[in-house]
């Protein structure tokens, strides 16, 4: 790469990023080329610090545009290779691998794992694939000779407890760090790939397993509280946007004579009575059955989210029948003791453990018939798939009259509505329906509750 | 009142011409920066452009503001903010009561146009935070600390002041900041912040510090700790790190636990020891059961702790 074609490359790297979602304006360009004029640029790690630091602004661009930074200046570095005719001599003195030499391998690179050394790991992902490349294993896919060599390596994130104790894979292997050694791997195999054919294949965008962050089912617990917790001030808060700022500020007489004693009897600063946030009052609604099993867990996480921060709500599970949890949800703190007892105890399956909205609507309102006035929010997670059964829209519509607002998250895509047995129309009429079921729509969902005056509409 | 300022500045204001310069001069300063957290400060001072610093809790955000200042001799004015807060708090008053003294000192004889020059006069502002860092003499560093617990239309005000370094004051004019200031923002990612705001600033993430690093810190911070415990400390932190807790310890927990590991004269740290000072690391009491469970069986056995 010649000096002058600098500006253009940087340029490129911005359009780059911008065609993976992250937000470059023209001020970051700029930014970013004032700022390559402060630093040396013969460090690798300062020159795309900088560039980090000024193109991306979240920690999710940051990790976009550590993907994007590295296919981008290791295509152009190929580029640059491949027209200039260099090619790196990896035919190296590695000749057949001996069994031993392998088990030698392995527990080089399960150490480089544990330490999470970058340097160590690159070079053993070299030689992996110059050992494996001599046994003749090479599928000719990248994607597949990844795993494949990952597998004849024995790397593996669980323990393995069969292992010698002294091995560094017995504790098993830090996520994170395997990531990174399969990613080495692919660049080095895409490498060999691009001499040996002298060119380069398409770019490929990034997918959506690449750019999400690492995380476990438990780290989108945290993911659900944070959101939920956002949830709770816009809902705290919004109840006054509605109903302009100012209506209903009393000027509380007696604390205003009592300021006016320091500036000798005028009343110069008003005293206002404390405006009482309106406290939200919320039903939550969620389906447990089989349908919805692989959603119940993350319902669940935003039930125990949403009473770690409302203290006024109730909630209840149903099946075929409803079951008031909010007990359960306020003596267990533990995540897990409270899915437990509700799978133990909620005693909301009868005899066939199909969902009967009809009976759970009826159910649901003559417990709180008494109880919901306009102030209160009432939250139905669940699938909307009535079995065939008789959706009752009719009891659902006086339970979304009483409420102020009624909202519906539905953890299918919005493709599979109404189709086969799913009668989300049916009551969609009568409240805001959403998809639900990433932690990301769940903030949309959120953002949606921001805007009061359409739900109000409602 | 939510603005403090720091004790007078102890050196002379200094201008760093290199990352290394300044990586040097935080860690003399008692503050063991990281590789990016030296180079963004560096462009900081350089393109005076202010930055935006996201992180989990306690891994030093305000740490690096209060160190910033302190290296580069100038004042640390902070910002506190909170839900609610707004620009008479962080910007500037009028100072009603004086006017009114003034107004009734004078009440007879003057006319209203010479009593009105007078009583919105410089004398009778009140400078909070933001007006104080744009209208010193002297460079100094700007801590607006927790940005994400304002609210937006907070964030919009603030635009004028981070890009242009001025304030708009209606009966006064247009206050233009003399110096540049360093201006530090942090956040901890309790709400998205505005687009608009995060394009005026350079980005920096905080992360909970790689092992050795921690190490150095904590040895930094509790230098009696003999080397073994300290990296028992530290190899334990990161386990508890590794579980999925409400608070996971940050760095200021780590040196606490250290200093209290020290008064205690801890040798070694097996279950023991751990279950009896847990408590300074893990502040809730699911937590705590967690922790017991998983790391205290862990420090049980011997010599695997991975």
């Amino acid at each position: 790469m010649s000096p002058d074609s600098l500006p253009a490359r940087i340029l490129e790297l911005g359009e780059e990023l911008r065609r993976e979602g992250v937000a470059v304006g023209t001020s970051e360009m700029l930014d970013a080329f004032a700022v390559l004029g402060e630093i040396s640029w013969t460090s690798q790690e300062d020159f795309r610090e900088a560039l980090a630091a000024t193109l991306a602004k979240s920690q999710e661009d940051r990790r976009v545009f550590e993907l994007v930074f590295d296919r981008f200046f290791f295509r152009a570095v190929e580029v640059a290779a491949a027209q200039q005719g260099i090619r790196e001599d990896d035919e190296a003195s590695l000749g057949e691998l001996s069994e031993e030499e392998l088990d030698a391998l392995r527990a080089q690179i399960a150490a480089a794992l544990r330490d999470g050394s970058e340097g160590a790991m690159r070079d053993l992902a070299r030689m992996a694939i110059a050992a494996f490349a001599r046994r003749q294993e090479g599928s000719g896919v990248i994607g597949v000779d990844v795993q494949r060599i990952r597998r004849a390596l024995g790397l593996r994130a669980e323990p393995q407890p069969e292992l010698p104790a002294d091995d560094p894979r017995r504790d098993g292997l830090p996520r994170e760090a395997l990531r990174r050694f399969e990613a080495l791997l692919r660049r080095e195999l895409e490498r060999a790939q691009i001499e040996r054919t002298g060119n380069l294949p398409p770019a490929r965008p990034l997918g959506e397993l690449d750019r999400a962050l690492p995380s476990g089912p438990l780290a989108d617990l945290a993911a659900v509280h944070r959101v939920v917790a956002q949830l709770r001030r816009r809902l705290a808060t919004q109840g006054q946007q509605a109903r302009g700022h100012r209506r209903h500020a009393h000027v509380d007489v007696r604390r205003t004579m009592r300021a006016s004693l320091q500036t000798g009897g005028v009343p110069v600063v008003l005293k206002f009575r404390p405006r009482r946030p309106r406290r939200p009052e919320i039903y939550v609604l969620c389906d447990v059955s089989t349908s919805v099993t692989s959603a119940s867990v993350f319902f669940l996480s935003v039930l125990h989210a949403l009473h770690d921060t409302f203290r006024k709500m109730r909630s209840f599970v149903f099946i075929e029948r409803i079951s008031e949890v909010t007990d359960i949800f306020e003596h267990e703190r533990n995540f897990k003791a409270v899915s437990e007892r509700i799978g133990n105890d909620a005693g909301v399956a009868d005899i066939s453990g199909y969902t009967d909205y009809g009976r759970v609507w009826s159910e649901f309102l003559l417990q709180v018939e008494d109880d919901l006035h306009p102030r209160a929010t009432v939250i139905v997670l669940g699938d909307a798939r009535t079995n065939g059964r008789d959706p009752r829209a009719d009891i659902f519509a006086q339970i979304a009259a009483r409420a102020g607002r009624t909202f519906w998250l539905n953890p299918e895509p919005r493709l599979y509505w109404n189709y086969g047995d799913s009668v989300i129309a049916a009551y969609e009429q009568y409240c805001t329906a959403f998809e639900c079921w990433t932690t990301a729509q769940l903030e949309d969902f959120v953002r949606a509750l921001t805007r009061p005056v359409i739900a109000a509409a409602r | 009142m939510s603005a403090s300022s720091s004790a007078a500045p102890s050196a002379v204001s200094v201008a760093p011409d290199s990352v290394a310069a300044v990586s040097e001069g935080l860690r003399a300063v008692g503050y063991l920066p990281g590789e990016s957290t030296a180079l963004v400060s560096y462009l900081a001072t350089k393109l005076g452009k202010p930055v935006l610093v996201e992180g989990p809790a306690g891994v030093g955000k305000t740490e690096l503001a209060k160190a910033l200042a302190s290296y580069l001799g100038r004042e640390l004015v902070r910002l506190q903010c909170y839900e609610g807060l707004d620009e008479a708090k962080a910007l500037y008053e009028w100072n009603y009561r004086k006017q009114l003294l003034r107004i009734q000192a004078e009440a007879s004889g003057t006319g209203w146009d010479a009593v009105q020059d007078d009583i919105f006069g410089e004398e009778f502002l009140l400078a909070r935070p933001l007006m104080t860092a744009i209208a010193s003499e002297e460079p100094v560093v700007l801590l607006i600390d927790e940005i994400d617990k304002t609210d937006q239309e907070f964030e919009a005000m603030l635009l004028e002041v981070l890009s242009d370094f001025q304030i708009s004051i209606p009966e006064l004019g247009r206050v233009q900041s003399r110096t540049h200031p360093v201006v530090l923002l942090t956040s901890n990612n309790s709400r998205e912040l505005t687009e608009a705001l995060k394009r005026r600033c350079l980005y920096l993430w905080l992360d909970y510090p790689a092992l050795e690093h921690e190490l150095e810190i904590v040895r930094l911070h509790a230098p009696e700790l003999s080397a073994t415990v300290a990296r028992r400390l530290v190899e334990v932190i990161g386990m508890v790190r590794a579980l999925d807790l409400k608070k996971p310890p940050s760095i200021a927990e780590s040196i606490d636990w250290a200093r209290a590991l020290l008064l205690l004269g801890v040798e070694d740290i097996d279950a023991e020891t751990f279950n009896e000072t847990m408590s300074v690391i893990v502040k809730h009491r699911t937590d705590m059961d967690v922790v017991a469970e998983r790391v205290g069986l862990k420090l049980g056995s011997p010599a695997d702790v991975a």
